[in-house]
């Protein structure tokens, strides 16, 4: 069954830390601390140099529209979706390491909101504000909306198994 | 060497988000319920007035390979921040949710045009 979510005091809503999660509130306590961190680091560096790999494969359009950041930032968004469903929320990835690598490191630096805000500052400022008001809103819609499908398509599948299993 | 810059500045960006995001969480109080992402707001928008120090400064590409493709880029995020609202939307907090959609794009727009600003403004090539 699957009567999820009926709503809870406190959702769990961070995907890069909750602390209201007594597990992840753990994870700075200890020797384990530097494994942590260690693991956030690498999916960092892994995620950034593959943003930075999709921005020289993808230039941006003649009127200036990002296509690469977009596009990274909205599978990056999906991606989160099925990932966050798998752990946190249905356990179907126990490893106390995967959130924190893929989640934490290798979603959060492949994604950005930086480069985002500034690529639409820089559009405004070139006078092109149909571009920069085009890209703002196509991005929160693509991301909002492909992290709602990837997690609602994750959960189905997850709780299909769940009962079949 | 570009490239080696980014891997060294995502390195460092991502824990730096975590740690921060930790740290705000913290600072609001162990136990209260408190909802709204404000641990990934303020990432969000540090790394945005950084990244708008950066350009309005017109770096070189190393220091911008590394400090802003590489530590901005990392210390923000977008995937963070799109679960969150999700998260608050289905779980009838709709009004925080496009609340956190609002508040994060024109903070984070008015951070990038504050750190240009700050750096001498736009108009350099850099931009």
């Amino acid at each position: 069954m699957s009567t999820q979510d009926p709503l809870p005091e406190r959702p769990v809503v961070d995907p890069d830390v909750d602390l209201s999660v007594p597990a992840q509130r753990a994870e700075t306590e200890g020797p384990g601390k530097w494994r942590v961190l260690a693991v956030i680091a690498a999916g960092g560096a892994a995620g950034a140099t593959a943003r930075y790999a999709a921005t020289l494969a993808l230039p941006a359009a003649d009127d200036g529209f990002p296509w690469a950041i977009f596009a990274v930032n909205v599978t990056g968004c999906a991606l989160i979706g099925v990932l966050m469903v798998l752990t946190v929320e249905r356990g179907r990835i126990t490893h106390p390491l995967v959130r924190p690598f893929l989640g934490v490191g290798v979603l959060g630096g492949f994604t950005t909101f930086s480069t985002y805000a500034a690529d639409v500052s820089g559009l405004l400022a070139r006078q092109e504000a149909a571009t920069a008001m085009a890209y703002m809103g196509a991005t929160a819609v693509a991301a909002l909306g492909a992290v709602w499908a990837a997690a609602a398509l994750t959960r189905a599948l997850a709780d299909r198994r769940g009962r079949t299993a | 060497m570009n490239w080696l810059l980014v891997v060294l500045g995502g390195a460092a960006g991502a824990p730096l988000r975590y740690l921060t995001d930790r740290a705000v969480q913290a600072r609001h109080g162990a136990g209260t319920p408190y909802v709204f992402p404000w641990g990934t707001f303020t990432v969000n928008a540090a790394g945005s007035l950084l990244l708008g120090l950066l350009t309005g400064a017109t770096v070189s590409t190393p220091v911008y390979a590394l400090l802003g493709t590489g530590l901005c880029g990392a210390l923000t995020t977008y995937s963070t921040f799109s679960y969150e609202t999700l998260r608050l939307a289905e779980t009838g907090r709709g009004f925080l949710a496009g609340a956190n959609l609002l508040a994060s794009l024109l903070v984070g727009l008015g951070a990038v045009f504050l750190g240009a600003e700050l750096a001498g403004g736009f108009g350099g090539p850099g931009v």
